[in-house]
């Protein structure tokens, strides 16, 4: 499902010179996760988690090494395969990403309207999930309406609501309280038994104790525990 | 149920903006224009051709002088010989006011009184081929020294003429196509920009370079055919005016466009005009087009 063989990603620094130095992100990353894994992603700030899930979501080419997702070589797909398969892929994003002149459920329909999907289908699954994450009464509120929490649901809902093969989230949980986080890992773990593949970065070891499953751990671009 | 929205990528405040309409409008006025003086150069240059061609100047010096054979004066008898010539017809002799007239320019108004020995001059219509030599060469025989000119050459320099101004109207429109595209793709760029983070979100959500690209062309398309359209518009009146100014030379009814109002227009005009917001529809497509796949190119 996810295969990194020796990948590396150096970026370079923002005068972009021949002479200016480039900084090693990520060092000789090797792992694999099986098709319906579950692996947390976990790290100190700036070890290179995010730039580990932008590489798994098409966000980021390695500078050296091969990623495979889902049985495609990474670097040899087209841009037109590249868009096909991240459709396949519900990412959260830390940030949250929404759009900021689309109503809640307008954000969360966005993926299943660029896949096609009929407008009678999307209505349902759109509610649905915005019911199952606790918004139903705010279909219509945009992004600046909401809290941190509740958009941090609407971006949690947008990443599951096309029923993706593969869901990658960074800190999903970072803006939600107790209840809400655990009601997240419910539905996350739900996705899973389905036979979704996750992974998620997180700095919150009382959720991975709660959840337990394998690790990724990584420091300074390294990958320093796998399983 | 929340209201279905269609434009995610926001371009309609993100594309809003007057200027692209603004802008095109005035390419396509000035399209219309290049357009509108192409064809009338054409019109205008079909009918002095036929004028300028079809015209034979005949100079008889020593007009009273007895003709070669002794039997009439030279007058007469190139007179004659015109009235049996092939592609000769209405053969007629300038009055002595007439040729006064011309020659005031130069000789004053009453030339005869300077004693010089002017020459008969009579006009006519050719119709044959050539420039007129053997015309020349026939009427020499019973009076020497008779010039023949037809306005052949006259015609060669209008038809160079005409030609230099359809290039030149060929130029304008090429160039105000090339800056109609340039406007649109500056327009899309400003667009791109100020939507940089949406359309990173959406290409990350898995939308094709080619959603992104028509929404944005769509966008630019319907601006640039509403500006060239008020364009088209705006060049109307001015172009009945340009028509009633040109109707003079043009002979029959084809642009004397005040007189008789829209329907004074050529009609080839009237296929030009509305090509130019369809101009403008293809102009705006592609420029955005490209411009938009050629930025997304840089996305990974």
């Amino acid at each position: 499902m996810i295969r990194f063989d020796d990948v590396w990603l150096k970026y370079r620094h923002q005068d972009r010179s021949p002479g200016a130095l480039a900084r090693d992100v990520l060092r000789g990353v090797d792992f694999k996760i099986p098709e319906g894994g579950f692996r947390w992603l976990t790290g100190p700030s700036g070890a290179g988690k995010t730039t580990l899930l932008k590489l798994i979501y098409l966000a980021e080419h390695p500078t050296q090494g091969r990623i495979d997702i889902m049985g495609t070589h990474a670097a040899r797909i087209s841009r037109r395969d590249a868009a096909l398969l991240r459709r396949r892929i519900g990412v959260v994003y830390q940030d949250f990403r929404l759009l900021a002149h689309l109503s809640a459920y307008d954000n969360v329909a966005l993926p299943m309207r660029l896949a096609r999907r009929a407008e009678r289908q999307v209505h349902a699954d759109v509610t649905e999930i915005l019911r199952w994450v606790g918004l139903a009464n705010r279909l219509g509120a945009l992004p600046d309406e909401l809290s941190g929490g509740e958009q941090q649901r609407v971006a949690i809902a947008r990443a599951v609501v096309g029923r993706p093969k593969l869901l990658v989230a960074d800190e999903p949980t970072g803006n939600l309280d107790d209840e809400q986080a655990s009601r997240l890992m419910t539905l996350i773990t739900a996705l899973n038994q389905l036979g979704t593949t996750v992974i998620v970065a997180t700095h919150n070891h009382a959720l991975v104790s709660a959840y337990p499953a394998p690790r990724l751990e990584i420091a300074e671009g390294r990958l320093t525990a796998h399983g | 149920m929340a209201k279905h929205h269609t434009d995610p990528l926001g371009l309609h405040s993100a594309l809003e903006d007057w200027m692209l309409p603004v802008l095109v409008a005035a390419m396509s006025f000035l399209a219309a224009l290049a357009v509108a003086g192409a064809l009338a150069s054409t019109v205008l240059a079909a009918q002095w051709q036929t004028d300028t061609a079809a015209a034979l100047t005949i100079q008889v010096p020593q007009p009273s002088a007895p003709d070669a054979a002794g039997n009439a004066t030279r007058l007469a008898a190139v007179q004659a010989a015109l009235q049996t010539m092939p592609g000769v017809s209405s053969p007629r002799l300038l009055s002595t006011d007439a040729l006064n007239h011309l020659l005031a320019p130069w000789l004053g108004t009453d030339a005869a009184a300077l004693g010089l020995p002017l020459p008969a001059v009579i006009t006519a219509t050719w119709s044959g081929p050539g420039p007129g030599d053997a015309i020349a060469a026939a009427l020499n025989k019973p009076a020497p020294g008779t010039l023949a000119q037809t306005g052949v050459q006259w015609a060669a320099h209008v038809t160079a003429l005409t030609g230099s101004l359809q290039t030149c109207a060929a130029a304008v429109l090429v160039i105000v196509a090339l800056v109609g595209g340039a406007l649109v793709a500056l327009a899309t760029r400003a667009g791109l920009a100020q939507r940089r983070e949406t359309i990173e979100i959406i290409h990350g959500l898995g939308a094709q370079d080619g959603d992104i690209a028509s929404r944005f062309a769509s966008r630019a398309t319907a601006l640039a055919v509403a500006g060239a359209a008020a364009g088209a518009l705006v060049a109307l009146p001015v172009l009945l005016w340009l028509a009633a100014l040109a109707a003079p030379f043009s002979g029959p009814p084809q642009l004397n466009g005040l007189q008789h109002g829209l329907s004074g227009l050529p009609p080839a005009l009237w296929t030009a005009l509305p090509c130019l917001p369809l101009a403008a529809a293809v102009i705006g497509w592609s420029s955005a087009q490209l411009t938009v796949r050629g930025w997304l190119r840089k996305l990974v």
